[in-house]
């Protein structure tokens, strides 16, 4: 089961380095914003398979915190891209 | 009871893996941001969904403390992640990133100018 857990940890890893690869190469800003949403993605499931491996149960918050900060900051930069400002202005006051 | 369990819990591990490969050749390889965006929106969150099960079965049939973090965590990210992709997407569009030189039609450039002309 260890075995099996670090094999499935040196995958994921190597699924991360190809997501850098294109948040380093991707040739507009939206690919980058991708990139980073999946890089997100593939940190929270490398600590579900850590907090196994080090059999504690205390890593899960950090799962849920996560995935609301990569959303928020995924919002973020698509309305920065579209809009170019993230939060707007009140123009009747 | 032990082999069952952890039948299950490495069958949904390994699919999880699979789907986050899957992913990352697809940002590799496809050839636009909005074909690019398709595979990282979906197979990433199936991907990280199947995962988190497994850890979910762990936690509950060997530990036998019932996590519901992690079952809050999966709805988390079964909402927001295609959200996120959508979002991402209708940006890059319309900040004007060229699609695919092999595309053969798109039918939202057509609806925006329908909707410009409108407006005038």
């Amino acid at each position: 089961m260890t075995t099996f857990l670090w094999v499935i940890v040196v995958l994921i890893s190597i699924s991360l380095l190809g997501f850098v690869y294109r948040l380093v190469k991707g040739p507009s800003t939206p690919d980058r914003v991708i990139a980073l949403d999946a890089i997100g993605v593939g940190i929270i499931s490398l600590i579900g398979l850590i907090s196994i491996l080090f059999d504690t149960g205390f890593f899960l918050e950090v799962i849920l915190l996560l995935a609301i900060l990569s959303f928020i900051g995924t919002v973020a930069f698509s309305k920065f891209t579209e809009k170019g400002e993230i939060i707007q202005r009140d123009r009747n006051s | 009871m032990t082999v069952i369990a952890n039948i299950l819990i490495v069958a949904a591990i390994s699919i999880g893996t699979i789907f986050v490969l899957v992913t990352a050749i697809g940002l590799i390889r496809l050839p636009d941001a909005f074909s690019r965006a398709h595979a990282a929106s979906k197979s990433a969150t199936l991907g990280v969904m199947c995962i988190l099960l497994g850890v979910f079965f762990h936690f509950w049939l060997n530990e036998g403390n019932f996590n519901s973090r992690i079952l809050l965590g999966i709805l988390f990210l079964f909402v927001t992640g295609p959200v996120g992709g959508h979002m991402m997407g209708r940006a890059a569009y319309l900040s004007g990133v060229k699609l695919w030189d092999k595309t053969v039609r798109d039918d939202l450039a057509e609806a925006l100018k329908k909707k410009r002309e409108r407006r005038k």
